[in-house]
């Protein structure tokens, strides 16, 4: 089990974060790191996409909350891309999609941003 | 004899203890997924059951040392599944927590997987001894 985290500059000041495969208590914090590293060099602007990720825990989810907070501090934003219809689910139960911008592709999640 | 009251026939139990490290959070979450299939339950409600022990599991390493180890025991009943979690620690909160904006402030990760538990498994029972530790019991049941 293990996640890969790719980092990838996108148009004007936005990054995208693509994942593969699973997000649980043991790989969130590679997740955590790859978000953090990008604050800190002051991006604010994030689409996560989720697209092949096949599963999430609370602990993912921790660490996507954690880096909205922060972007959000600095008047930035994190989008979401996701087409999983069981991690759309727990976004859903937990109430989660009121302060996430979900989408189904990442142009979608990126005009959204700007 | 009162059908309310009768025995539930049991079907097989399968038992599993893991030491309380991450890394091994997914084992047991895939052990359970295939015990419950044994059962006619939906995709989706296999990822449920997954999802839910391995938030038990999480909540164990969480509150434990990492010497500890987590036992997981799944029955398979003739139209449920029964999975008790249990580990030597105290201190879970695993009482219910309300859905709510609390969520968003990344302050109540914990609470979001006991939140996820209750909200995707159909019967949530827990016991706490000081000298035991803490057992979690959840039960799913198949709906179609």
């Amino acid at each position: 089990m293990d996640i890969k985290v790719n980092v990838r500059e996108s148009e004007g000041d936005a990054y995208v974060v693509d994942l593969t495969g699973e997000i649980d208590v043991y790989t969130s914090p590679k997740v955590k790191d790859a978000i953090s590293e990008l604050i800190d060099q002051e991006h604010y602007n994030l689409v996560i996409n989720l697209e092949k990720v096949r599963y999430i825990d609370s602990t993912g989810l921790g660490v996507l909350i954690g880096g909205l907070k922060r972007v959000r501090e600095h008047g930035g934003s994190v989008n979401l891309v996701c087409t999983n219809p069981q991690i759309k689910k727990i976004f859903d139960i937990t109430g989660l999609v009121k302060i996430f911008g979900i989408f189904d592709d990442e142009q979608g999640a990126m005009k959204a941003l700007v | 004899m009162n059908p309310a009251i009768a025995p539930v026939s049991s079907y097989g139990t399968v038992e599993l203890k893991i030491p309380a490290k991450a890394e091994w959070v997914a084992v047991a979450r895939l052990a359970v997924a295939a015990v419950a299939s044994r059962l006619h339950f939906s995709v989706d409600e296999i990822e449920d059951i997954k999802l839910a022990i391995a938030e038990a599991c999480t909540n164990c390493i969480q509150h434990g040392s990492e010497n500890d180890r987590i036992e997981i025991t799944s029955e398979v009943l003739s139209d449920e599944v029964r999975v008790s979690v249990r580990d030597r620690s105290v201190g879970h909160k695993l009482e219910s927590v309300e859905k709510g904006a609390g969520f968003a402030d990344g302050k109540r990760t914990e609470e979001l997987g006991v939140f996820l538990i209750r909200a995707l498994m159909d019967e949530v029972t827990y016991r706490v001894d000081a000298r035991e530790g803490t057992e979690l019991v959840m039960t799913k049941r198949v709906t179609a």
